[in-house]
Formats: C-alpha cells, structure tokens, sequence
C-alpha cells in the first residue's frame, strides 16, 4: 500500500507532467502566432492591392499613383534566371559528387562547408559579389545580381541533389552496375531520373528562395525604375522595389509592396508544400 | 535489399562502423571488380571539380573580402573594432555600436526564442502524437521560409505601431525604473529588431533542436518510461542527453540573427549610437552594409564596409563550423 506521502508525491509528479505538456502546447502555439499574422496580414493587404496594372504596368513618375511592376518581375526573373544558371550546374555535380564518391575526407570536407557556406548572411554574399563582379565592371549590374544568388543557391542545391540521391535505393544501383553498364552511365541513366522529382522541387525551392532576397542585390543590381532587359546594367528587382516603396510616403507605393511581398510569399509557399508532399511520396515508397 | 540509405540520408556514408556497410562503400567496391572505364574517371573527376569548387569558393570570399579591406586594416588596425566614431564625411571609422547592436540584438532575440524554441522541440519529438507532428512541423519550418523583407514590411506597418503605442508605454509605466526601458518611445529601435529577431530565429533553434532530439535512441525514452517515470521525467532524461545538441541548435540560431539583414535595417532605427535603453534607435553591422553600401562614396568608405562584411563572414563562418560540428557529433553517435 502506498502512503499518503507516497500518493501525494505521486500526485505532484502527474502534475508537473501536465503542467510541462501544457507548455510545450504553448510554446508551439505560441510560436505559430507570428505565422498567422504575417500571413493574414501579407493576405489581406496584398489581395486588394494586386491587380492587372501590378503584373503589365511600369511604374509610375513619383507623385502619380497607378502603374505596377512589370519590369521587375522580369527583373527578378531574369536574376534567377542568371542565378539559376551559374549556381545549378556548381550544386548538381557537386551534389552527384557527394551522393555516389562521397566517402572520402575531401568529400566530408566539401560537405562541412556547403554546410557553413549556408550559413553566411545573404548581405556578405552580396559583398563579395561586389568586390568580383562591380569592382571590375565599374557599374552596378544584373549580372553582379546574379552571380550573388548563385553562391546563395549552390550550398541548398548541392545538399538537396546529396539527399534525394541519397534516397534512391541501392538495389537500382547495383541492377544497373550488374548488367554490365557503366558506373557513369548508371548514375545519369537510372540514379539520376529517379530522383530527378526530388531534385527538381528542392531545386526550385531554392530558386524561390533567391527571388526572396534583398540584401545581396541592393549593391549590385541595384534596381531601376525603367525597363531595362540588359545584364551589363542596373536591374529592377520586387525585393528591391518593396525595400524602396516601404520607406515611401506614399500609399500607393506602400499598397503595392504589399502586393509584391503577397506574390513572393505565394511562390515560396506553393514550391513549399510541394517539396513537402513530394519529399513525402518518396520515403513512403521505400 | 538493405533500406539503409534511404533511413539515413544524410549520415549514410560516415554511418561506418558495424553492420551494413554504408552505400557508398558498397558500390565503390562493386565498381572496382567491373572493367576500368574512361566515361567512368572523366565522370568522378568532374564532379569531384564541381565539389571542389564549392570548397574553393568559401576560401575565395574570405581573400576578397580580406584584400577589399586592405585599407581600413592598415590605416584602423584593431581600433576599428573598439572605436565608436562613423563618421564617413571625416574617413572616420570605428565599428564598435555596429558590433554592439549586432550582438545585443541577436542576445535579446535568443532569450525569447530559446526556451520557446525548445519548447516546440520538446512537444514535436517528444509529446506530440505523429499525425500533430507533421503538420506542426511543416509549419515551423514555413516561418523559416517567409522573406526577411516581407517581415521588415510586416515589422514597419505592424510591429513598430504596436509596440510604439501599446507596448512601450505599458514598459515604461510599469518597469520604467528599469534603464532599459526609458526613453521617449520610437516604436523603431533596439526592441523591434529583437522583438522581429527572434521570430525569425525561432524556426532554427525548433526543428535543430527536435532533429537532435528526435536522434537520440527511444530505448532511452523505454526504459525511463518503464522505470515508471513520467512522460516529462523521461523528456529530463533525453533532454541531458541532447544537451550540446541544443548548444549547437543555439549557435546556429545565433548566427542567423547575427546575419539577418533586411529586417532589422528596416526596424532598428539605423543610428550609430549606444545606449542602455531598447527603446533607442541603434544599428546593426549588416544594417550599414546595407543602408550605406551603394552609396559609398571614398574607397576609404567601401574599404570600411567590406571589413564590417568580413568580420561578419568570420563571426558567421566559426559560429556554423562550430555548430555543425557540435550537432553532427551528437547525432552521428547515437546513428551508429
């Protein structure tokens, strides 16, 4: 028989483990409010503000409201384009590297430091950028822009292609070494397609993720409020415009950051849940 | 067929040790017993190109910005990080509150975020049922993924009001004996940044945290809950387990918030200044980079600011390597 010490020792403890269950419950809760504001507030501001001037309109003369940002969203586009180019084939084979010879110190070492390469601040990355492209070219351009979200892309799209090979099982591997092809063969015939899905999505996250940034383009494709296509020159960007209009005593130029950071949001969110759901199918398989 | 490499994607190759031997191994060992093949060397020496590229470019950035700041380190030397005086107009240029409002930010944005962030570690690896989990999950690390520009945007239209008008005027009122709560209240400054800080953090600190938790064996979790233990009397002991785990979660936190950019520069209120009050408006060293870079105009100047960047490529550079190496040690223990 217990005592009532014993039982009320007993009682306490129960206590303390809901009290404990209880907080963590809050913890999360609480760190999902900020969540919920952004995005309803982002929702909301940036629904009314988006309309079709925002996506064909160039900007207006300041003082005017109306226009929208049309060259920035090609802007954008053509930085990640740029971006997208210099990065992905450093982070694919890297990746490949990693994920079918990577059991070596040096692989290791490479794998440490794309690690480390993520962590570094966007703004860095866009100083360096400066120093190598704008020092030498002696004007702010697109390209400069470009070369700055690569480094940004490479060390995400080096793990991701790691890990979705990762994820191919080993029997593909061996059928194919098995029935004589080889070894480079196998890895881009069979290894590659069939993680090519996974590749592509956390690819395209990151690409995402690039048209985010601000930081690294502020110094190096500048912006510009005209439409310019050239890569030699300074280029709009919607980061950049948002950065702008925000600090604008103008409504109308504050109504439309909204509706730029909306549509930044809606791109990384949809790629989100479909990283997620594709990631997902995959380790369901196996 | 073996399913190790798809249970351990990332740890697979160094997983060694007994057992099954690791993918890579496997195959590097069946492709030695096939025929030598050309397609096969030129393939794994120019991904291994590409690799050492990505090894090459970290150094790369380091000498850039090392020789971009030539200037500044002879003419400064070490003062450059003591001195308080910004002062472009006279080349004047010591980065002290730059590196003050940095760290201070980053400290005020870890207090809020680390007991709340493990809090969400601990209810995701440890009391959440699976099907909570997931979804929970994913939408933590949707805060990670939210534009540091569009919480500047949410930060100078909703946070910076709310705390000039409610917040720091219940502060003052209440805990005004307090310096840090004095001051005529901005709305901008110290607070706000990390106040925003914090929130973007927090994402970090959470699913690190719950990685490494969820790392260590659940034979642990067994034989504490079979000893009769409580479900948070069993998380205490996984908890001391994962101990340098959350060190290394931390640290990784930490280098995120010393980075940041976008947000704080458009809520500190981006002046030069020290002071004991949150209140007060202050600056950051990304902030100036940001707000002062294009429109540096001496080489004296841009030679300044590339030294900030690479102070803060050196900070960031050893709090990652660190950290990394701190949470992969711990989880490749309990793999293997």
């Amino acid at each position: 028989m217990m005592t009532t010490n014993e039982k009320l020792y007993l009682l306490w403890r129960k206590t303390k483990n809901n009290a404990m269950i209880l907080f963590s419950l809050a913890c999360i809760l609480l760190a999902l409010v900020p969540l919920v504001l952004i995005f309803s507030y982002t929702l909301i501001q940036g629904i009314s503000a988006l309309n079709l001037d925002f996506f064909i309109q160039m900007p207006k003369p300041v003082g005017e409201t109306g226009g929208g940002m049309a060259n920035a969203i090609v802007g954008t586009g053509i930085l990640i384009g740029l971006g997208a180019l210099f990065g992905l084939p450093v982070g694919i084979m890297a990746g490949i590297y990693l994920a079918e010879y990577g059991d070596n110190p040096f692989a290791g070492t490479v794998r440490f430091l794309a690690d480390v390469l993520s962590g570094i601040p966007s703004i860095v990355v866009g100083v360096v950028a400066y120093v190598i492209v704008v020092l030498p070219m002696k004007h702010f351009s697109a390209l400069a822009g470009g070369v700055a979200l690569a480094i940004l892309m490479i060390p995400t799209v080096t793990r991701t292609t790691e890990e979705m090979i990762r994820l191919v099982p080993h029997s593909f591997r061996e059928a194919g070494l098995a029935i004589g092809i080889p070894r480079w063969k196998t890895t881009l015939r069979i290894i590659l397609p069939t993680a090519m899905k996974g590749i592509t999505t956390g690819i395209l996250l990151a690409i995402a993720r690039a048209a985010g940034e601000t930081a690294p383009l502020l110094f190096t494709a500048l912006g510009n409020r005209f439409w310019s296509t050239a890569i030699d020159q300074p280029i709009a960007s919607l980061t950049v415009f948002i950065y702008d209009y925000s600090k604008a005593p103008f409504e109308d130029w504050i109504r439309q950051s909204w509706g730029a950071a909306f549509v930044l949001i809606a791109l990384i969110f949809i790629l989100s849940v479909i990283f997620r759901i594709v990631t997902r199918s995959r380790y369901a398989e196996h | 067929m073996t399913q190790e490499s798809s249970a351990f994607p990332i740890d697979a190759s160094t997983a060694g040790g007994g057992g099954i031997p690791p993918a890579a191994a496997v195959s590097s060992r069946l492709a030695r017993k096939t025929r030598w093949n050309v397609g096969d060397f030129v393939f794994k020496h120019l991904t291994m190109l590409f690799a050492l590229g990505v090894l090459s470019l970290v150094f790369l950035m380091g000498y850039e910005m090392y020789k971009g700041s030539e200037l500044t380190m002879t003419k400064f030397g070490w003062n450059f990080l003591a001195t308080s005086i910004w002062d472009p107009v006279q080349d004047e240029y010591g980065a002290f509150p730059l590196i003050f409002g940095t760290l201070l930010s980053s400290f005020i944005a870890l207090l809020i975020s680390l007991p709340l962030g493990l809090g969400v570690a601990i209810f995701l690896s440890e009391l959440a049922p699976r099907w909570l989990e997931r979804p929970f999950s994913f939408l933590v690390e949707l805060l990670a993924a939210i534009p540091s520009i569009v919480y500047g945007l949410w930060g100078i239209f909703v946070l910076v009001p709310w705390l000039r008008l409610s917040v720091q005027p219940w502060l003052s009122s209440n805990f005004g004996y307090l310096p840090f709560f004095r001051g005529p209240a901005y709305g901008f400054g110290m607070l706000a940044a990390g106040l925003i800080l914090s929130v973007m953090v927090l994402p970090i600190i959470a699913s690190i945290s719950r990685d490494v938790l969820q790392a260590i064996p659940s034979l642990q979790r067994e034989a504490a809950l079979g000893l009769g233990a409580t479900r948070w009397e069993s998380t205490r002991v996984i908890l001391s387990s994962a101990k340098s785990g959350i060190l290394g979660a931390t640290l990784l936190g930490l280098g995120r918030a010393v980075g940041e950019t976008m947000a704080v520069t458009m809520v500190i209120g981006n002046r030069s200044e020290i002071s004991a009050s949150l209140f007060s408006p202050a600056y950051s060293m990304a902030s100036v980079i940001a707000n002062e870079f294009a429109e540096a105009s001496s080489s004296m100047y841009t030679s300044a600011l590339i030294e900030i960047a690479f102070v803060l490529f050196v900070m960031t550079i050893v709090l990652n390597a660190l950290a990394r190496l701190i949470v992969w040690s711990v989880t490749r223990r309990f793999r293997t």
